[in-house]
C-alpha cells in the first residue's frame, strides 16, 4: 500500500540548500499561506482542520481541530505555541523537519496562528537542538526581511511575531503545560487542568500548543485540501465510536537495531513489520526481533509477533500499548537483554520526572532501584507484581498525576514484565542474565 | 444551594460559598487527607493523597462515577457532585501515596520536633499500610539552617511546596524554591540568600511534616506536653489570633490561628518569637515602695490598703491637685474599663490619658511586589500587613477613655501637662514589650508628688517612682483587645504570672472593693452594658468568639459619665 506514497512533509529533505528561502517559494513553499489569507476567514481554516480529522502528531493524538475550537470566543488575546521540545526517546521527526525545511514549519505556524488568531507564536525547541535552532533563526529573519512574519503578513491585515525560544533539557518541557511553565520562566511543573491552555495557557491567555508535525499537516491540508488528506491513511473503526481515525502522512522514526536507521514518510496505519523490514532494511545482521518500542518508549514494547500491528492511533491499545506516540519505532535484536532495557527505561523516566506528584516523583525512583536491584542479582519473584502494581497504579490514567510522564514511564514496566516475564524470572532466579531465556549469545558481556 | 453526596451523605454548601471537595467533606465531618493543599495558598494537586472518587448525580438521581481519582483539593463542589472516599480504590491510593513518601524518609520521629503534631505519622496510622516494601533505603537527615529561624531537615521534606507557594503568594519574597528534578528535587534556598522575610515562621506552621522546623523552638519540648490556650498577638494593631503553647508554666511557642478579621492563617516573626521580653532576668516581680529614697519590696495587702489615700495626699490638702491616669494601649479593655471607674469613684480631680503610641515606620504590607509577578493587571490586596502602631489596643482604651471623659488627651499631653505642673499625681501603666520612654521624658515625671508606677520591665520611670507595681503580661491574664478594625478578641490565660505580677484590672477589681475573685469575662459583659460602643460584646456571655465581635467604633461616643 505504501510502495509509491510521494513525501510530503519530507519533499524538500535533501533538496540543496532547502533550508533557504527562495529554495523553498520555487518550490510551491508559502502558497498556501497566501490562498489561506487571500481565501479563508480564520473559522473556515479552523472548519477545514476539523474535516481533516487531523490529530495531533505529538504523541496524545488529540484532534488538532477541536483543540482550536476549545479557544473561548470572546479572548483578546491568544497565543500559539509550538512544541519543539521532541525529547522522547528515538524521536528525531521535527529535528528533521526544523533542520531541512524551516519555512515548511513556519508556514505552518502562520497558518495556524491566523486560524487561532494569534499575533504571537512561540516556539519552544530543545536545547540540544543547536543546528535546528540555527536553522530556524536564520529562516524567521529572512522571513520577517521578506514580509512573510511581522506586521502585515504578505500584505494582509494579519500580523505575526514569531520568537524562538531555547529549553535547557528537561524531557517534562515538552508537557504542554509544563512547556508553558518553562516558558513564562518557572520550573517546568505541569499545571493541574483545567483549566487547560485554551482557556489559561502562556501568560494566563488562551493558549494553543501544537506539535511540529502538525502544523506541517495543517500547512499541506491548506494546499491540497481536506479530501486529498482524508485519502490516506486508516480510516475510523464504525463499530468503535471511540476512534476517531488515523488520516494522513506521519513521519516514522526507525532505529535501532536495524539496518537503515531513519525517518520515513509514510500513511499512517503501516504495519511496524513492514516499516522495519522494507524502509528499515531489517534487523541487524540477520537476526530476529525480540522487542519493538512503536512510537517512543513512553508506549510500551511490542513483542516480535505482535509486529503485524498497524502503527496508526487506533491498533496499539490492543497489543498493550498506550498508543502511537511519536511513531518512533526502536528495534531490539534477539541478544538484547529485555531487563537491562527496563533498567535503562527506568532510570530515564526516575532522572526525568519533574518531581511534583508524589506517586510519579516516588514511583519512578522506585522502581528504578528494584530494577537497580534486580541488575545487581539481588531481585526477588515478588518484585515483578510489586513493579505491575507501581506502574498500574500510577498516572494520568488511574488518574494519580498531573500530567502523563508517569503513564509513560509506567507502560515500559507494565508491557515488559507482561511481554516477558519469563525471562525476568529466569534472571532473577539465577541471579544474573547469564542464563536469562534468550540472550545467550551476550553471555560474553554480562560478567 | 448544591446538594452533594459524600460517602452516602448528603451535604449542603450554603450559598455562595465555593468550596472545594476537602472543605465540602470537612462541613459533613469527614476527612479527606491532604498535604499540598492550604486554603491560603493555590492549588497545585501534587501531594495526591486527597485523590477521591467522583461522579455525578443527574436530576433523576441516577449517579454516574468516573473512571479515574481525581485530586479533592482541585475539584469544585458543584450540586450533584457525588463523592466517594472510603472505597477500595481510594484507599489504596492513600496508602500507595503513603508508602511513597516514606521510601526516602528518615522516620527520625523520636528526635522530630513535629513527632506527634505530623500529618505523615497521622496519615500513616490512618492510611497507611503496615509493610515496608522497599529495603533499599539507607536512612539519613541532613539539616541545614535557611535563615535566622527557620531550619531545613532536607530528607523529611515530603515535596509538598507549601513553603515555597508561601514565599511566593503571601510574603512574596521568594527566597524558596525546588531545586534538582525527581525524587532527588529538595527545598532550598538561593545561593547568597536566606528565609529571612518578617513572616519566615509561617512556613514552619504550613510545613505538614518535620522537614521545616522553628530555630528558637527546635528541641526545647515534645508537642504533646503542650497546652494551647487561645490568645491575641500584641506586637501590633493587627492583633493576629494566636494560640500559646506552654508547659509547666512556662510558654515555649506562639502559632497562628485562623482569623479572617485579623490575619488569616498568618502572624509575623516579630510576634512570633518576640516574647523573651516576659522571661527577661531584669523583669518586676515585685511590689515595691519608696522609702527613704529606696524602692523597698511591700506586699499588694500593703498597696492597696493605701492606695486611695496615696492619691488623696497628693492632690494636696486642699484637693485640687489633679491626678493623671495614663492607660496604656496594651491594657485589655477590661484594665482600662476598671481603672476609669476606680478613678472617677475617687472623687478627686482626675484626668485620663491614652498611653504611649509606639508607632514603626510605616505599616508593612504582603505580598512584596515580586520581580516577574503574573498580576494580570489586578491589584492585588495586601494578603498581611504588619502595622506601624506596635500596640493591641489603642482603639479599645481610647473607646473607653472617650467613654468616661469625652476627650482623649494623648501621652504627649501628659508629658506637656506634668511638665507644666498642671497635675500632682500619676498613675503610669505600661506593659510595652522593650523600653518605651526616654531619660528626659522620665525626668519629666520627677515633678509629681506622687508617681505610680505598674508596668512589666524596668525602665528610667522607676528612678521617679513613689510606688512600683509589676504588670502581669498578656498570656498571664485573660482580657480582650481591640484591633486595627474594631474586631474585639478575647484572650484566655495561659500561665500563671511571673512572681508576685498581677494585671491591672485585677487590682482595680480588689480596689473597688468587688469580693471573689476576679473575672474579666464578667468585667466584659458589664462594660458591654455601660459603654455603647462595646454593645456587641453582651451577648458573648462568657463564651469564646472564635473570630472576634465586629465593633462599630466610627462614630466617636461623646456622652461623658
Amino acid at each position: 500500500m505504501a510502495t509509491d506514497f510521494e513525501p510530503v512533509l519530507l519533499a524538500n529533505v535533501g533538496v540543496p540548500d532547502s533550508q533557504r528561502l527562495e529554495v523553498y517559494r520555487q518550490r510551491g513553499g508559502y502558497r498556501a499561506l497566501e490562498k489561506t489569507l487571500r481565501e479563508y476567514s480564520p473559522e473556515e481554516v479552523v472548519e477545514l482542520v476539523v474535516q481533516s480529522k487531523l490529530r495531533g502528531r505529538g504523541g496524545a493524538g488529540f484532534p488538532c481541530g477541536m483543540k482550536w475550537k476549545f479557544l473561548p470566543k470572546d479572548r483578546t488575546v491568544t497565543y500559539l505555541c509550538v512544541n519543539a521540545d521532541e525529547s522522547e526517546p528515538g524521536t528525531f521527526n521535527n529535528r528533521i523537519l526544523m533542520e531541512n525545511d524551516p519555512h515548511q514549519v513556519l508556514e505552518g505556524i502562520a497558518i495556524a496562528a491566523y486560524a487561532t488568531r494569534a499575533q504571537t507564536a512561540y516556539i519552544y525547541i530543545r536545547y540540544e537542538y543547536v543546528r535546528a535552532y540555527e536553522t530556524l533563526q536564520q529562516a524567521i529573519n529572512e522571513a520577517y526581511e521578506a514580509g512573510i512574519l511581522g506586521e502585515r503578513v504578505l500584505g494582509s491585515d494579519f500580523s505575526l511575531n514569531v520568537y524562538l525560544h531555547r529549553g535547557a533539557g528537561a524531557y517534562i518541557c515538552g508537557e504542554e503545560t509544563g512547556l508553558i511553565e518553562s516558558l513564562e520562566g518557572k520550573r517546568g511543573w505541569p499545571r493541574t487542568k483545567p483549566p487547560y491552555p485554551a482557556v489559561e495557557g502562556v501568560f494566563r491567555k488562551p493558549t494553543v500548543v501544537n506539535n511540529v508535525e502538525t502544523l506541517c499537516c495543517v500547512k499541506h491540508i491548506m494546499d491540497r485540501g481536506v479530501d486529498w488528506f482524508l485519502s490516506i491513511g486508516v480510516p475510523a473503526d464504525p463499530n468503535n465510536p471511540r476512534d476517531l481515525g488515523s488520516y494522513g502522512p506521519k513521519l516514522y522514526c526507525v532505529s535501532g537495531h536495524v539496518n537503515r536507521p531513519g525517518c520515513y514518510e509514510l500513511p499512517l496505519g503501516v504495519p511496524c513489520r513492514e516499516l522495519i523490514e522494507r524502509y528499515g532494511g531489517g534487523v541487524r545482521g540477520g537476526k530476529r526481533a525480540k522487542a519493538v518500542i512503536p512510537g517512543g518508549l513512553s508506549m510500551g514494547f511490542l513483542k516480535e509477533d505482535e509486529l503485524d500491528t498497524p502503527l496508526d492511533f487506533n491498533s496499539l491499545q490492543k497489543v498493550g500499548c498506550l498508543g502511537l506516540g511519536t511513531a518512533a519505532v526502536v528495534v531490539f535484536d534477539e541478544d538484547t537483554s529485555i531487563v537491562e532495557l527496563l533498567h535503562r527505561s527506568c532510570r530515564f523516566f526516575a532522572h526525568e520526572s519533574c518531581g511534583q506528584c508524589t506517586p510519579c516523583r516516588e514511583g519512578t525512583g522506585w522502581m528504578y532501584r528494584i530494577l537497580t536491584r534486580i541488575l545487581h542479582g539481588e531481585g526477588r519473584i515478588e518484585d515483578l507484581d510489586l513493579l505491575l502494581e507501581l506502574a498500574d497504579s500510577m498516572g494520568i490514567i488511574p488518574g494519580t498525576t498531573i500530567c502523563g510522564l508517569a503513564d509513560g514511564a509506567a507502560w515500559p514496566v507494565k508491557t515488559a514484565i507482561r511481554k516477558f516475564r519469563d525471562e525476568f524470572e529466569a534472571f532473577i532466579r539465577s541471579g544474573s542474565r547469564l542464563t536469562a531465556a534468550s540472550s545467550g549469545s551476550a553471555a560474553g558481556e554480562a560478567s | 444551594m448544591a446538594t452533594i453526596l459524600i460517602n452516602g451523605q448528603e451535604v449542603t454548601i450554603p450559598d455562595g460559598q465555593r468550596l472545594n471537595l476537602i472543605q465540602a467533606a470537612a462541613l459533613a465531618g469527614i476527612e479527606i487527607p491532604h498535604y499540598c493543599y492550604h486554603p491560603g495558598l493555590s492549588v497545585v494537586a501534587s501531594c495526591r493523597m486527597c485523590l477521591v472518587e467522583v461522579g455525578q448525580r443527574d436530576a433523576d438521581g441516577n449517579i454516574r462515577m468516573m473512571p479515574k481519582l481525581v485530586p479533592a483539593c482541585a475539584t469544585p463542589a458543584t450540586d450533584g457532585t457525588v463523592v466517594v472516599t472510603n472505597s477500595e480504590k481510594v484507599r489504596h491510593a492513600e496508602s500507595l501515596v503513603e508508602e511513597c513518601l516514606l521510601l526516602d524518609h528518615p522516620v527520625d520521629c523520636p528526635i522530630c520536633d513535629q513527632a506527634g503534631e505530623c500529618y505523615l505519622q497521622d496519615y500513616f496510622y490512618k492510611y497507611g499500610q503496615r509493610e515496608r516494601r522497599a529495603p533499599e533505603t539507607p536512612f539519613t537527615s541532613r539539616r541545614k539552617d535557611l535563615g535566622p529561624y527557620v531550619t531545613l531537615f532536607v530528607n523529611r521534606c515530603i515535596m509538598c511546596s507549601r513553603c515555597v507557594r508561601f514565599t511566593r503568594e503571601v510574603s512574596g519574597t521568594g527566597e524558596l524554591a525546588v531545586v534538582r528534578r525527581g525524587n532527588k528535587a529538595i527545598i532550598d534556598v538561593f545561593d547568597d540568600y536566606q528565609l529571612d522575610n518578617p513572616l519566615s515562621g509561617n512556613t514552619v506552621d504550613i510545613c505538614p511534616v518535620g522537614a521545616l522546623c522553628s530555630i528558637p523552638f527546635l528541641y526545647k519540648q515534645r508537642v504533646w506536653f503542650l497546652r494551647g490556650n487561645r490568645s491575641i498577638c500584641l506586637r501590633c494593631s493587627t492583633g493576629c489570633a494566636i494560640q500559646v503553647d506552654h508547659n509547666r508554666n512556662r510558654v515555649y511557642r506562639l502559632k497562628p490561628r485562623y482569623n479572617p478579621n485579623a490575619n488569616d492563617w498568618w502572624m509575623c516573626d516579630f510576634g512570633r518569637f518576640g516574647f523573651d521580653y516576659v522571661y527577661a532576668e531584669d523583669r518586676l516581680r515585685q511590689p515595691m515602695r519608696r522609702t527613704d529614697g529606696m524602692l523597698q519590696p511591700v506586699s499588694w495587702d500593703d498597696i492597696a490598703e493605701r492606695f486611695a489615700e496615696l492619691w488623696r495626699e497628693a492632690a494636696g490638702q486642699d484637693g485640687t491637685g489633679t491626678i493623671a491616669v495614663v492607660l496604656s494601649p496594651f491594657l485589655s479593655c477590661e484594665d482600662a474599663y476598671l481603672s476609669c471607674l476606680y478613678f472617677r469613684n475617687l472623687a478627686l480631680p482626675v484626668r485620663f490619658y491614652l498611653g504611649r503610641v509606639p508607632v514603626h515606620g510605616a505599616d508593612e504590607t504582603f505580598p512584596r511586589r515580586l520581580l516577574g509577578a503574573i498580576t494580570n493587571g489586578r491589584q492585588q490586596e495586601p494578603r498581611f500587613v504588619i502595622r506601624a502602631e506596635r500596640c493591641p489596643n489603642r482603639r479599645g482604651v481610647e473607646a473607653i477613655i472617650r467613654h468616661f471623659q469625652g476627650e482623649v488627651p494623648g501621652f504627649d499631653d501628659f508629658l506637656r501637662d506634668a511638665r507644666q505642673q498642671d497635675i500632682a499625681a500619676a498613675y503610669l501603666t505600661g506593659g510595652y514589650p522593650e523600653s518605651w520612654l526616654t531619660e528626659q521624658e522620665a525626668d519629666v515625671m520627677g515633678m509629681l508628688r506622687c508617681l505610680v508606677v505598674h508596668d512589666v520591665l524596668p525602665g528610667p520611670h522607676l528612678r521617679h517612682a513613689s510606688v512600683v507595681l509589676p504588670m502581669a503580661v498578656w498570656f498571664e491574664r485573660a482580657g480582650s483587645y481591640v484591633n486595627y478594625n474594631g474586631t474585639l478578641q478575647c484572650t484566655e490565660r495561659a500561665v500563671l504570672p511571673a512572681a508576685d505580677a498581677r494585671s491591672v484590672g485585677r487590682l482595680m477589681w480588689a480596689l473597688l472593693g468587688r469580693t471573689r475573685l476576679y473575672r474579666p469575662e464578667v468585667v466584659l459583659e458589664e462594660l458591654a452594658e455601660e459603654v455603647p460602643v462595646f454593645a456587641p460584646a453582651a451577648e458573648l456571655k462568657g463564651e469564646f468568639p472564635e473570630y472576634g465581635v465586629r465593633l462599630d467604633l466610627s462614630e466617636p461616643a461623646h456622652e461623658a459619665v
